[in-house]
């Protein structure tokens, strides 16, 4: 756990001077990733440079796990926090083996034991060690440097990680797969995180909790989805952008937001039989199953309404179908694709589990708005 | 200081072909069909035993003053880079540079009238002579640099002791490299002059050859003198091509 407590750092003379981080209480639970977020300059890098000590505050404490990291020796305490900057900062002139196993080698691990554990965490990443662990960095991709990076903070694999926009000097496409990749390992090593950004799209999707700072000051401390639903001034709300409900869509899951009152017909039902079943339940459609369970075509309360017949000769297709593990804007994005209102929402095996509607997504991303 | 930009060049550039080794061994293979064809050769070799006498102390008198050069000066660069000496730093590189304008004829003369003549203040001179492109080159090396370098390793826990070693210098190593090279060839050439106050070297055949008027003992002892120059560089650039990793190494 990671606690900042009334932390604050000035720089220049003391009878004037500049307040870069101004009073900063923040708590977060171990194992997860706090972003700090806000427009350059506003103190995000100074706030985390503290937590390592390589900016001494000029007041307030940072707690690690408890412990007041002002009363540790800073080079142990560094060598405990893993750190990543922004230029990555590989050294040129140690190979990639090298470079992972530099805090290990500070630690005094043995060295069979640091190799092999440089060796197991390019496997991790997808990159092969016998080809990349006698490299130099220069002969690396960016991306590739990148992930090294990330790899070297990991090597002694310390519990907290200082990220400072780690993923900032790749190109948007590989910055995606990265934070993937990241987030993936996440779920495993479980590392408590503070990770700066200047970009709203990253921290929503990497941040566990988001710190909004402005001009040095915590402004608000809430997760993605809090912060998005209700940011607390004005000046967050234009931070935010005029689109900040669509950034929710990421972070609400089909499972949470489908209608799970699906009715079912056969082909060979007549439609207004169907008409009937969906006026009693309430749906907005009846879905014809394969065998299996798997939606095969649909049947609208619009169309079936102004037609008769059988439910064979009036049913649309099924043209896509969103798992239940994805997210709102990935069935918003099927709809358009597909020309869909109605979207059956499927299982792992394929199978109808739930249909997700424009209503049901105005719903859900209004639920919990302030008026 | 042209020596950093070395860093930034694309190893691809420096591999053209090698038309200057060529060029070298062709005038070389003439001047020596001249020499023998010419009768000098002969001439020249009566002088043999002067020749390997005098170039033993001209090596000596080199890899004191040069060793001495690279002990005193890299230590004085480093100084000069770290943070608490910043203020000072740039002006006393000035103070460097003017100071390696003076001539090294006068370098010696200033340093016969302290310490007299003999191999003392011929060491001297020379030494003086040599420091100031490895002090500039250290200096310039250390400072190149990249910051982010220096904050990485101090974040993951580096004492500054370590990220001198294991980060600042490696990086510099090249650079400062640059630096020796040059300054050896200055003391090489310049290790002639420390005859006129009386230390010897192959000096003595040069100025002496020159006094009587006599070609071939000037030769005997210009051409031992250049082949020293090409031998210590040599030398000195295959440590440097491998001594200083090839991450960082433009040549390789
Ligand atoms: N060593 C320093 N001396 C003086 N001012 C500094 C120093 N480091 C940072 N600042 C100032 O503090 C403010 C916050 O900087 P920083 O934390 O780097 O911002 P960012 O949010 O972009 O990471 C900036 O205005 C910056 O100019
Ligand atoms: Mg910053």
């Amino acid at each position: 756990m990671i606690r900042l407590e009334n932390l604050t750092k000035h720089f220049g003379p003391a009878h004037n001077p500049f307040v870069a981080v101004d009073n900063v209480n923040l708590d977060l639970p171990t194992g997860e990733i706090c972003v700090l977020l806000g427009p350059s300059g506003c103190g995000k890098t100074t706030t985390m440079k503290m937590i390592n000590r390589l900016i001494q505050p000029t007041s307030g404490k940072v707690f690690i796990d408890g412990k007041d990291t002002g009363t540790v020796d800073a080079i142990e305490l560094r060598r405990s926090i893993g750190y990543v900057i922004q230029q990555i900062g590989l050294f040129p002139n140690k190979t990639i083996e090298e470079n992972i196993c530099v805090v290990p080698d500070l630690l005094g691990w043995d060295r069979r034991k640091s190799r092999m554990r440089a060796k197991e965490l390019l496997e991790l990443v997808g990159l092969q060690p016998d080809l990349f662990l006698k490299r130099y960095p220069k002969e690396l991709s960016g991306g590739q440097q990148q992930r090294v990076g990330v790899l070297r903070a990991l090597a002694a694999d310390p519990p907290v990680m200082l990220m400072d926009e780690p993923f900032g000097a790749i190109d948007p496409i590989n910055r995606e797969v990265i934070q993937e990749e990241f987030l993936k390992m996440q779920k495993t090593i479980r590392k408590t995180i503070i990770f700066v950004s200047h970009d709203l799209d990253e921290a929503v999707k990497m941040a566990d909790r988001i710190a909004i700072f402005r001009g040095g000051k915590l402004e608000q401390y809430a997760t993605p989805d809090d912060l998005l639903a209700r940011p607390a001034n004005s000046f967050i709300e234009d931070f935010l952008g005029s689109d900040r409900a669509l950034k929710r869509l990421r972070l609400i899951p089909v499972r949470n937001a489908m209608q799970t009152d699906f009715i079912t017909v056969q082909n060979s039902d007549s439609v207004e039989s169907a008409l009937e079943r969906m006026r009693s339940s309430g749906s907005a459609a009846a879905f014809v199953l394969d065998a299996e369970g798997v939606p095969q075509s649909l049947l609208s309360a619009q169309v079936a309404g102004a037609r008769s017949g059988a439910v064979a000769d009036h049913a649309e297709p099924v043209k896509g179908a969103v798992p239940v593990s994805g997210d709102l804007r990935h069935a918003v994005s099927l709809m358009f694709a597909h020309d869909m209102p109605l979207l059956p929402c499927v299982d792992e095996g394929g199978r109808l589990a739930g249909v997700m509607s424009y209503r049901s997504i105005v719903h859900n991303l209004g639920h919990g708005e302030t008026a | 200081m042209s020596a950093p930009a070395i860093l930034t060049t694309p190893p691809q550039e420096r591999r053209r072909p090698a038309l200057a080794p060529v060029l070298v061994l062709v005038v070389l293979a003439g001047a020596v069909a001249w020499l023998w064809s010419s009768g000098m050769a002969e001439e020249i070799l009566t002088y043999s035993d002067d020749i390997s006498y005098l170039a033993v102390q001209h090596l000596e008198l080199v890899a004191w003053a040069g060793g001495l050069a690279i002990l005193t000066a890299v230590p004085v660069g480093i100084v000069l880079s770290r943070p608490a000496f910043r203020a000072i730093s740039e002006a006393a590189m000035q103070v460097f540079n003017i100071g390696s304008t003076v001539p090294t004829l006068a370098i010696l003369a200033l340093s016969m009238t302290l310490l007299g003549i003999g191999t003392v203040p011929a060491v001297f001179g020379l030494w003086a002579a040599t420091l100031l492109p490895i002090v500039r080159n250290t200096y310039a090396g250390l400072r190149a640099v990249p910051p982010h370098l220096v904050e990485a390793a101090t974040g993951m826990g580096m004492t500054p002791r370590q990220v001198l070693w294991r980060v600042e210098l490696p990086n510099a190593l090249f650079v400062i490299f640059g630096g020796i090279r040059t300054a050896l060839a200055i003391c090489v050439g310049s290790a002639p002059l420390v005859f006129l106050i009386g230390a010897g070297g192959l000096g003595e055949l040069i100025f002496t050859g020159i006094a009587l008027d006599e070609l071939p003992m000037m030769m005997a002892g210009a051409i031992p003198t250049a082949l020293i120059a090409v031998l210590v560089d040599f030398v000195f650039g295959q440590i440097q091509y491998h001594l200083v990793p090839r991450g960082i190494n433009p040549l390789r």
